[in-house]
């Protein structure tokens, strides 16, 4: 297949998160692999898991304020566990979770 | 399941997990791999840079058969600022014949697949879909593992744990000191589509010829870490890796800096039209020689980056400290078995062949190099940042007579650097940098 070079002088556009999420295949039961220590979170002035995930799975019900765990877009880097201990993680099922094209 | 006995269990089938099965089975030992992922690799991902030393010598020529795709030629490091850059560009037709100076780029999906294969072919029996969820013990002894499968425990006389940088189970059994901020990098990676032609007209590159580039300072905000490019044969791998602490010190998301790297002014154009493949994250250890703890006690040894194996210097070398602690594993498995002796004595060849062996020699050499980073963030945030400027400003071309220019520049260093801490940090930096 012949390329126009054209094609290629476009700018990349990144994605955003949950478009970058549905490029890689995910399997889950309804079985959280995560769990949140709500106190623990709150008294967590920064709220870090909601940044440092880079799936973004925590996010903030701010009416409760408390941290929802949307743990089907977890990527399975373990991060979110070490960055704060409040988080505690583990090694979703054998077979499902993350499968990755490339890697 | 239940009730199965093996010589070996090997808990993860990445680098490290591989090049123990396949030493293993190559004599005559018979030895399971369990794998969480669908198929060997399914979890995996580096940069990356498969550097390939011992790979060279489990599969001779492996790159005549082996998924892997491109060998690097150029090797580049970048400092980069707000919108300006100064690198350091290697290239080198050397490195175009075999060995290919052990240095691959390869995509861990399919290239982990295939080298797990080639431990099959030797008689190593892999199992997938099945994480390990605890050890079994007798005692103070470890004698097999418990699965998330019904009937789910298997026994072994030795299990060897090559579980990755996410070291759950090693950290469960206290085999290795805590996973903390100041000890775990997180990355994220990106996989960039482009045709091959694009790729080596953009890069300067023929045929299966390959570049990797780093870059440091305002790349990364002048956190510990760097982000990264790499060619694959019709992609690249574009990521960013930064000492958890950091991100935590600075609030930063890693996709976000991700996304202002890719924004980079000198990073942008090496990524027209290319279009998002793949998004991926995992961690990376910098753990020091000086945390290590055992690696090994009565019936289990650890391997590759559960044990804290990454050389996190500038070489940033993991795979192939991954693979040759994987054989020096089986090897002092081999010598257990002669004497039948699988306890903490037995085994303990496996640390004396680690020390002895170039893997030690590296981590000892640097093992104050991320300590020394954390402790001197001039050179990943502010030295990196005033290169950039005085060879900006020198070439800067208005109508300064050049003395006056060489006068302003070195005020600047005047300025800004204390000249005394320079000379004292340089004394240090030869032995945790270089
Ligand atoms: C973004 C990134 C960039 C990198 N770049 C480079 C580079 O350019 N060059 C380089 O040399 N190194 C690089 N590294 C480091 C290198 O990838 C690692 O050092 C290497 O992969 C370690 O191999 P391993 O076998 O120890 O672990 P892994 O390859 O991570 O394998 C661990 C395996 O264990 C499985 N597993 C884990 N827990 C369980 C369980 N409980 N039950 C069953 N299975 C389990 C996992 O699914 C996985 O297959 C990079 C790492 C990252 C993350
Ligand atoms: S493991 Fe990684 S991707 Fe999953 S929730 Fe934690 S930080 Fe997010």
């Amino acid at each position: 297949m012949a390329i126009d070079v054209k094609d290629y002088l476009q700018p990349h556009v990144s994605l955003s998160i949950s478009e970058r999420l549905d490029l890689v295949r995910r399997r889950f039961t309804d079985e959280s692999h995560i769990a949140v220590d709500q106190e623990a979170f709150r008294n967590d002035d920064d709220r870090a898991v909601l940044y440092i995930c880079p799936a973004q799975v925590f996010k903030l019900n701010e009416e409760e304020d408390s941290c929802i765990v949307n743990f089907e877009d977890c990527l399975e880097c373990g991060t979110c566990q070490v960055a704060r201990r409040y988080t505690s993680w583990r090694n979703p099922k054998g077979g499902y979770g993350v499968t990755y094209r490339y890697g | 399941m239940s009730d199965e006995k093996f010589e070996v269990i090997i808990v993860g089938a990445g680098l490290s997990g591989v090049a123990a099965a396949l030493t293993l089975a190559r004599n005559g030992v018979e030895v399971l791999v369990i794998e969480r992922g669908d198929f060997p690799g399914a979890k995996n991902l580096f940069g990356g840079i498969l550097y390939s030393g011992v790979l060279a010598e489990l599969v001779p020529k492996f790159w005549e058969k082996a998924p892997i795709e491109r060998h690097i030629v150029n090797r580049r490091w970048v400092a980069l600022d707000v919108d300006s850059q100064v690198a350091i560009d290697l290239k080198s037709a050397h490195f175009d014949k075999p060995p290919y100076n052990n240095t691959f780029t390869a995509l861990r999906s399919q290239f982990d697949r295939w080298f797990a294969e080639q431990a099959e072919e030797e008689g190593a029996l892999i199992i997938c879909e099945t994480t390990v969820e605890g050890l079994l013990t007798e005692g103070d002894r470890v004698v097999g593992v418990r699965t998330g499968r019904d009937d789910g425990d298997v026994f072994a006389d030795c299990v060897i744990l090559a579980e990755g940088a996410n070291a759950l189970l090693s950290e469960g059994a206290g085999l290795r000191p805590a996973m903390t901020p100041a000890n775990r990098v997180n990355a994220v990676k990106e996989v960039l589509a482009l045709p091959s032609e694009i790729i080596e007209d953009r890069f300067h590159l023929e045929g299966s010829q390959g570049a990797a580039v780093e870059y440091f300072g305002g790349a990364v905000k002048g956190m510990v870490g760097s982000a990264f490019i790499y060619t694959n044969r019709d992609s690249i791998s574009v990521g960013v890796g930064c000492l958890i602490e950091d991100y935590l010190g600075t609030k930063t998301a890693p996709y976000e800096l991700l996304d202002e790297f890719k924004a980079h002014p000198s990073v942008a154009p090496l990524l027209r039209g290319a279009k998002t493949v793949e998004y991926a994250t995992k961690m990376i250890p910098e753990d020091s020689y000086d945390d290590f703890s055992d690696l090994y006690a009565d019936g289990i040894m650890l391997v590759g980056d559960c044990a804290g194996l990454v050389n996190p210097s500038i070489h940033h070398e993991g795979t192939n400290l991954a693979m040759a602690s994987g054989v020096f594993a089986a090897e002092a498995f081999l010598e257990a078995r002669k004497k039948r002796d699988f306890s903490r004595t037995g085994l303990g060849s496996y640390r004396s062949r680690l020390n002895a062996s170039w893997v030690m020699q590296d981590l000892k050499h640097y093992r104050g190099t991320v300590d020394f980073l954390r402790a001197n963030r001039e050179f990943i945030d502010s030295y990196p940042r005033i290169t950039v400027e005085l060879m900006r400003d020198y070439f800067t071309i208005d109508d300064t007579p050049k003395t006056e220019v060489r006068r302003r520049l070195i005020r600047k260093v005047r300025d800004e650097v204390s000249f005394l801490r320079l000379m004292r940090q340089l004394w240090q930096a030869r032995k945790n940098l270089i």
